[in-house]
């Protein structure tokens, strides 16, 4: 068998155990050493003593997925990874290597038909000081691979620099244990060279990436309050807004979170503030009055399973209506998503960008998939997206804030400003923004903000519009890249679909979205949520053709390439 | 920039709005606006740079009527709007004011903090110990027998101490007044501002329309009897035992506001992508 385009392996034990630490070095070394790849991290709400799972997915080109079923099943032990299920799927085509003393194989994995070489881990740790099984796993890997021991020998020792010279021997020790236990296994696993290295790479998650992209777009204020899978964008921007003269503050909870952004803003600094749905929830209520009374903020909310608690772990594209119909009140805002971690930079910048230009807050709805997974890719390019907010600052004459001008944008006074003292307000408010309960009054500063998001030009970014044909597969969000390895399987079997992603989801660009269905005849709506919520907002929406089918799922099992490929083959026979 | 540096000569009126009030004639809330106007006026502070901050109820809508920049947002959220202009924006002189249903209630967990995180801001509560806006419901500072459509025959619970609790939670400044002696009020007032950190502003504002009794307080009010205290111990002492009607300032504490420096970055923005390099 020829080297492999693409390899998968996944590194599975009890919390602790480090099969993160194993995955994470893995997938940074085969990043050194030129390859793509993505690390999705898959663990239960235990800190310690629950299951931990490393999948890691390499490649010579980009991969924004999971595979249908990984190649390598490493499992340091098994004891609590039933937990798993499905979402860590093995077919006769793989191989699983098993500590006979870690537990009894799943059901899943046992009946699978795979390959079973048994390999004991511990024992071999035992044998090093200070040795840990995950390492051996590791240079496992590494040997079955083909990844050269150096290159991840030299990231231990920038690694673990810290923690001393007996820590780095124990690891490195483990890891040749690892490589050289693999000297006789031969499964065929090995990847292809790696094209050329010249193109600038980062070994980024899509919650950093966010992060950066807030940054870049202006955001210089950030208000947090911890929440699992959102937190590593607080804990990325904390130290990093400092560095840009910029603040962030630890709220009491949500309610604050949103407020002081909103008050932060109000004072003239762009400000984000990142969540899940739980956190979205409480945030709604001043969401509508950042809406009514024209102030900017940005909100990430990294979806999870829901509703309430649900799983907090693990991922979902179940806030689409909260985020889009969850505001009291006629509150139009902006409401986007990001398609693959790279693009949650892009993103989140955009939003930055247009909450600024249209003094309206926007939510950006990425989910544990993204926000989690840590990907090898090419640099994004540089965009020019920098909020700029339409201020006034030489007040001649009576100022009102709530001006009627040609694009409903009104120049904001931000305080300091003399002459432009006015008081933002919830309340329905005049021109001048004077409270006000008169008819026309609400009719004129509704239709007002209404046209303000409705009538600005968003460009080509609203949606990824890939491909020809008839037929089209509808998707959003982290969905997207699952759906595009989906049709180029399609494309290789001679099937052709095309690929419509919305990235802007409010206000709906109703013209742009006609035009890219324009003679589409039969359409499959791809999602991740139980009732079907994007199928759903597609119908209030848009017009779609006769023949729909949709795939939708809740999470946490990962809507794979292989089904999507398998639904547009049936769809089309 | 400090207060001083900007001293403006003004008149109270200058920092007064044409907006007619929409509260009840007679209100206390009309004097705390006076006292206000009187304490911008005695600082000369120039009215673009100060920013009054409120939530919701009547006390709440007192931003409007003055002429400063003003924020009237949800209810009870006050003080965590008030956290993120100040820290973003410390050149302004920040200005909460809200009531026991706004700030005590729904906002209860905000004054802990807001408290403890000891922002350089001034928080002013008008208590008149029940919900006027939505007529007459008890507050948590409401007597126990307070009859109400809401609670028949009272709710039989022991009213919250917020002095107290800001003592407890970390306030740096706390003082008390009664709204109609405007002048000692807005003397109070230029103290709190002036005092750096979190300043804790009660008001006894009565409500003529729903707590008519309270109109009586004017003539149970008093003088605090002896000079504030830096000594929290003590202060906690005289807050826990007077009767509620002692006015002045009880405790001018000497803990260090919470300001992280902002302003220049210290690094190129691009280099902020440098850790994810490959």
């Amino acid at each position: 068998m020829g080297d492999r385009p693409s390899v998968s392996v996944a590194i599975v034990g009890s919390g602790g155990a480090g099969t993160l630490t194993a995955g994470s070095l893995l997938l940074e070394a085969a990043a050194e050493a030129g390859w793509q790849g993505l690390l999705t991290r898959t663990v239960g709400p235990q800190i310690r003593g629950g299951e931990a799972a490393a999948l890691v997915r390499l490649a010579t080109h980009t991969v924004e997925c999971q595979p249908d079923q990984f190649d390598l099943l490493i499992g340091i032990d098994w004891l609590n990874a039933h937990r798993f299920g499905a979402e860590i799927e093995v077919g006769p085509q793989s191989f699983v290597i098993s500590d006979p003393r870690g537990g009894d194989l799943p059901p899943n994995v046992a009946a699978a038909g795979a390959r079973i070489v048994e390999m004991p881990f511990k024992n071999m740790a035992k044998a090093i000081p200070e040795g840990r099984a995950n390492m051996i796993a590791l240079g496992l890997a590494c040997r079955l691979l083909g990844l050269g021991v150096d290159v991840v020998s030299t990231l231990i020792e920038k690694r673990l620099a810290d923690k001393g010279q007996a820590a780095i021997g124990a690891s490195l020790a483990g890891i040749k244990a690892g490589y050289d236990a693999a000297s006789n296994l031969d499964f065929g696993l090995r990847l292809a060279a790696p094209k050329s290295k010249s193109t600038r790479r980062w070994l980024i998650s899509g919650n950093e990436a966010a992060a950066l992209g807030a940054v870049r777009g202006g955001v210089r204020f950030a208000a947090a309050y911890p929440i699992t899978p959102a937190t590593e964008i607080l804990e990325w921007l904390a130290p990093n807004l400092s560095k840009m003269g910029g603040v962030l503050l630890q709220a009491e909870d949500e309610l604050a979170a949103i407020n002081m952004i909103i008050g932060a803003s109000f004072g003239g600094t762009p400000a984000l503030t990142a969540t899940s749905g739980p956190g979205l929830a409480l945030m709604i209520e001043a969401l509508g009055l950042a809406t009514a009374a024209e102030i900017p903020v940005v909100v990430i909310d990294v979806m999870r399973g829901g509703p309430s608690t649900g799983i907090p772990t693990k991922s979902e594209q179940a806030d689409l209506n909260i985020a889009i119909y969850g505001f009291h009140g006629d509150a139009p805002h902006l409401v986007l998503a990001p398609q693959s971690v790279g693009d949650c930079l892009f993103t989140t910048q955009w939003a930055t960008y247009l909450a600024e230009a249209q003094q309206t807050p926007s939510i950006v709805l990425s989910d544990q998939f993204i926000g989690q997974t840590r990907a090898a890719i090419a640099r994004p390019a540089d965009v020019a997206f920098i909020g700029q907010r339409l201020k006034v600052t030489n007040i001649a004459d009576a100022y009102n804030r709530y001006a009627l001008v040609a694009n409903s944008i009104s120049p904001m006074a931000i305080p300091g400003t003399r002459g432009g003292q006015y008081t933002a307000d919830g309340l329905t408010h005049t021109e001048q923004g004077t409270p006000t309960s008169s008819a026309s009054d609400h009719q004129i500063q509704l239709s007002k903000r209404c046209d303000k998001i409705e009538n600005f030009n968003y460009g080509d970014h609203w949606a990824t519009i890939e491909g020809a044909g008839d037929f089209a597969v509808i998707t959003w969000g982290s969905l997207t890249g699952a759906v595009r390895e989906a049709i180029s399987r399609a494309a290789q079997d001679g099937v052709e679909a095309s690929l419509l992603a919305p990235r802007l989801l409010s206000p709906t660009q109703p013209k742009r979205f006609a035009a890219a269905l324009a003679g589409k005849k039969r359409i499959l709506i791809v999602e991740q949520s139980h009732s079907a919520q994007f199928h759903r907002y597609l119908r209030a929406h848009y017009d779609l053709p006769d023949n729909v089918q949709v795939l939708n799922r809740p999470g946490p099992l990962p809507i794979r390439a292989g089904e999507i490929h398998r639904a547009i083959m049936e769809w089309r026979s | 920039m400090s207060i001083v540096d900007m001293r403006v000569a003004g008149k109270p009126g200058d920092y007064k709005s044409n907006i007619k009030p929409i509260w009840c004639p007679g209100c206390g809330d009309y004097h705390v606006l006076m006292s206000f106007t009187r304490a911008f006026a005695e600082l000369g502070l120039p009215p673009e740079q100060i920013v009054v901050v409120s939530g919701i109820g009547c006390s709440s809508r007192i931003p409007a009527y003055t002429n400063c920049y003003g924020f009237h947002g949800v209810h009870g959220r006050s003080l965590a709007v008030a956290a993120g202009l100040k820290l973003s924006r410390p050149d302004l002189t920040v200005v909460v004011a809200s009531g026991d249903g706004d700030g005590y209630s729904i906002g209860g967990n905000h004054f802990l903090h807001a408290c403890r995180r000891n922002i350089d801001m001034t928080y002013v509560v008008m208590d008149n110990r029940v919900y006027g806006m939505t007529k007459g419901q008890p507050s948590p500072t409401t007597e126990p027998d307070f009859d109400t459509a809401l609670s028949p025959g009272g709710t039989g619970l022991r009213p919250f101490h917020p002095l107290v609790i800001a003592l407890a939670s970390g306030a740096n400044f706390i003082a008390r007044c009664f709204s109609g002696e405007p002048n000692e009020t807005a003397s109070v007032l230029v103290e709190a501002i002036k005092h750096p950190g979190f300043s804790f502003v009660e008001i006894l504002s009565p409500c003529v329309t729903f707590r008519p009794d309270e109109v009586e307080w004017k003539s149970r009010v008093h003088p605090a009897p002896v000079a504030p205290t830096n000594d929290p111990g003590k202060a906690a002492r005289r807050i826990m035992t007077d009767d509620g009607f002692n006015i002045g300032i009880l405790y001018r504490g000497d803990r260090k506001p919470y300001q992280p420096a902002i302003g220049q970055p210290s690094v190129d923005p691009a280099e902020l992508e440098k850790e994810f390099e490959l």
